[in-house]
């Protein structure tokens, strides 16, 4: 079943690991201003880029099948309301 | 890990061997300066419990951080612990000749399971290390 996967090329690897690195340090970077609220959205913003290359890439989900897709966005949707019903709850608590 | 899995799908047996004691290496390293970490947390009593030391005002919000520190470092450390435990095994395979170009799926899930790891500490190093420092 192996024999149909794509063979990443180690200079893609290599490109994805260099901007790994650079996102890194875009974070430590971004983390002494005091942008107030916006430190966490700026954050999060590049971790999750970080985190859609590595999925990208290091797990190979751009070369896989499309059922494959349907799983990786279902986990997705599950985090979205998983973290959407908590902040629900923190983001109102001020209101009651 | 990433080039170990392309050296499985090479079928390339010893850059295989190499990638994945690299693999443990580095995760080995990652783990040790948690240790020298966590040694410093409880020099400066900064575990949560009776014996919790905090300086600064609000010490009660910081022994609330510090038990997600280490609640979240902890059980991130465990899962990199288990996973140079499966790299072991898979490394021995490997070593064995037990993979083909045809046949390396537990190379690649091995690898699978160590980029998600990974990703929850792409998460983690902002949340618990960077944010809140101006607050």
């Amino acid at each position: 079943m192996n024999t149909s996967e794509h063979i990443v090329s180690p200079r893609i690897y290599l490109a994805v690991f260099l901007a790994l690195m650079l996102g890194t340090a875009a974070t430590a970077w971004v983390a002494r201003f005091d942008l107030g609220q916006l430190n966490i959205v700026a954050a999060m913003a590049i971790a999750v880029s970080k985190a859609t290359l590595v999925v990208l890439y290091f797990m190979h989900l751009r070369y896989g099948h499309k059922l494959t897709w349907v799983f990786a966005a279902a986990s997705v949707i599950w985090l979205v309301i998983l973290i959407g019903l908590t902040m629900a709850d923190i983001l109102t608590r001020a209101l009651g | 890990m990433a080039m170990a899995v392309h050296a499985a799908q090479k079928a390339r047996r010893r850059s295989l061997v190499s990638y994945l004691l690299l693999t443990m290496a580095l995760g080995s390293v990652f783990l040790g300066i948690k240790v020298v970490e966590y040694s410093h947390k409880f020099h400066d009593r900064l575990v949560p419990g009776p014996n919790f030391l905090f300086s600064g005002p609000r010490g009660e919000h910081a022994e609330l951080f510090y038990s997600f520190y280490f609640a979240m470092t902890g059980f991130h450390a465990l899962h990199m612990i288990v996973g140079i435990g499966i790299l072991a095994v898979i490394v021995w395979m490997a070593h064995r000749d037990r993979f083909t170009a045809d046949y390396y799926n537990p190379v690649e899930n091995t690898g699978l399971y160590w980029h998600f790891v990974d990703i929850i500490w792409i998460f983690l190093f902002p949340l618990l290390y960077l944010v809140g420092h101006h607050g």
